[in-house]
């Protein structure tokens, strides 16, 4: 076992030699591997980021019930009872038109206009969680509850959220694609570089073969290359993504707010940043392997 | 240690490098492989060292048949044999100490024990002082005594060099012919390819012509 580590050890640091050995040609291989990576990175970074505002706001599909603005405090009362015992319906909230009134008050600019009006403009209100979220389920009790007394107008909330899952989830497949079309990217250009290796260290292989090396020992510092390749690559994408970051944050972050919204960008997080290194590292390998399996029987 | 029965080499479109070869090497012997250029001397130190296959009859080292040896475990064969190349195959790239290492990293030798194997094989071809140096520094007598100890670091049972004489000055010769020598004391079975039998009077002589062992 001790035998085993310490060749690994020799292999791992031989391969790092040999990417220090010729700097600028190892800079530019491993900043080629890294903005490809970045791209689904980056793709990555932006998902998770809107999936984060997404799951902020509700994502529970709800149904907003208004009253008509004339009908009593009884006849709301009603309804309230009418939904309770609905067995579409999982739970309900009633908003009365006071407190309405009271958080459009304290928005930014409209108390005076509120307070000149004669009377609260606002209907009595009831926001309704249902039991079954399908969208065809939830528009069948909308048009059930638009037959109901009284009540003048009723919403789906939530489609925005829904519009914005299926953007994310078409979002994901772009990334996984890209990912995947990048991916064999960086196995052909780990390939490329390891073919170059085999080639520049044609001697050693031969002569260790003649002094009894296995083909996992004179595999072994190229297949580390190839991993060091995918892992030096996968950290300069990381760079990439979270100067990327830090660069968009403060103009992201005043969009949002426009929009009544609170995003502060972040870079990816340990999970993603853990995929992305290992995605790298690995890929660099399958290169290198790729690339010895074919080069080696040359030899 | 080693037998030939009835080997042969052919190498396409059919040259015959080695016809019907029947000989043996004991254990501790010391043997010279004589013979003209083309006489099939290096192709005999391949076949010993799985270098190349035999294209019939039986190659036995150790009471193994190499025509039956797997692919796979003809490292651990080469790693039981000590072999100077005709052309010495080193490294330049690597100092001579890394030249030296380079047989005990293949084997998995602990490094501290590793370092000081390295050091006792350069002591003794007198080249405890140019560990440092590269290859490409080194004179040709040098070289050869470099290729030596990298041979001999592992302290292999069976000794094989390709003219290791050749291309250097009677002297030099002289020395590292002494070197194979004082391996051949201790034990160690060496057969050398080489025209210079003069620099081995006690050793055995297989004499080859055209690929046929006269003596």
């Amino acid at each position: 076992m001790r035998v085993w580590l310490s060749q690994h050890q020799d292999a791992a640091q031989l391969a790092l030699r040999r990417l220090a050995a010729a700097p600028v040609n190892g800079l530019l291989s491993l900043l080629a591997i890294g903005i490809a990576l970045a791209l689904p990175a980056g793709g990555q970074m932006l998902l998770a980021n809107a999936s984060h505002l997404s799951g902020t706001t509700s994502a529970v599909p709800q149904i907003s019930i208004f009253m008509a603005a004339k009908a009593e405090r009884q006849a709301a009362t009603e309804i309230g009872e009418r939904l309770g015992r609905h067995a579409g319906v999982k739970q309900v909230l009633f908003v009365p038109r006071e407190e309405t009134l009271e958080r459009m008050k304290s928005g930014p600019g409209l108390r005076e206009v509120i307070e000149a009006l004669p009377a609260n403009p606002f209907p009595d209100a009831f926001v309704v969680s249902v039991a079954d979220d399908s969208l065809a389920a939830m528009e069948q009790l909308a048009v059930e509850f638009r037959q109901w007394p009284k009540i003048e107008h009723v919403q789906l909330d939530s489609a925005w959220v829904r519009r914005l899952d299926a953007l994310l989830k078409l979002g994901r497949t772009t990334v996984m694609l890209l990912a995947a079309l990048l991916g064999t990217g960086l196995i052909a250009i780990s390939f490329s570089i390891i073919r170059m290796q085999v080639l520049t260290h044609r001697a050693e292989i031969e002569v260790s073969r003649l002094l009894g090396a296995t083909n996992s020992f004179i595999q072994r510092p190229f297949l580390y290359f190839g991993v060091l390749l995918g892992l030096g690559g996968g950290v300069l994408a990381w760079l990439l993504v979270a100067a990327a970051t830090l660069w968009l944050r403060a103009p992201l972050a005043e969009l949002a707010r426009l929009y009544d919204l609170t995003l502060a960008l972040q870079t990816l997080g340990a999970r993603d940043s853990a995929l992305l290194l290992g995605f790298a590292a690995g890929l660099g390998w399958l290169g290198a392997m790729i690339s010895m399996r074919q080069h080696m029987q040359q030899y | 240690m080693i037998r030939f029965e009835r080997v042969s080499k052919r190498y396409p479109p059919g040259l015959d490098a080695l016809s019907d070869i029947s000989c043996e090497v004991a254990e501790h012997d010391m043997a010279l492989v004589c013979g003209h250029s083309g006489a099939g001397k290096s192709t005999l130190l391949k076949l010993i060292a799985g270098i190349e296959k035999p294209s019939g009859g039986a190659l036995l080292i150790g009471g193994q048949n190499l025509a039956a040896l797997p692919r796979s475990a003809l490292p651990f064969l080469r790693r039981r044999i000590g072999m100077v190349f005709q052309d010495q195959k080193l490294l330049f790239d690597r100092t001579v100490f890394d030249n030296v290492m380079l047989p005990l990293s293949i084997v998995g030798f602990p490094r501290r024990d590793a370092a000081q194997r390295v050091r006792a094989a350069l002591d003794k071809v007198g080249l405890a002082s140019r560990e440092k140096a590269m290859p490409v520094m080194l004179s040709g007598g040098e070289q050869q005594r470099l290729a030596i100890a990298r041979a001999v670091v592992n302290r292999p049972s069976l000794l094989l060099a390709d003219e290791p004489t050749a291309h250097l000055d009677a002297q030099t010769a002289a020395d590292v012919a002494r070197i194979f020598h004082e391996f051949h004391h201790v034990g160690v079975t060496v057969l050398i390819a080489t025209y210079a039998t003069e620099l081995f009077p006690a050793a055995r002589r297989l004499q080859l012509d055209h690929g046929r062992l006269l003596s």
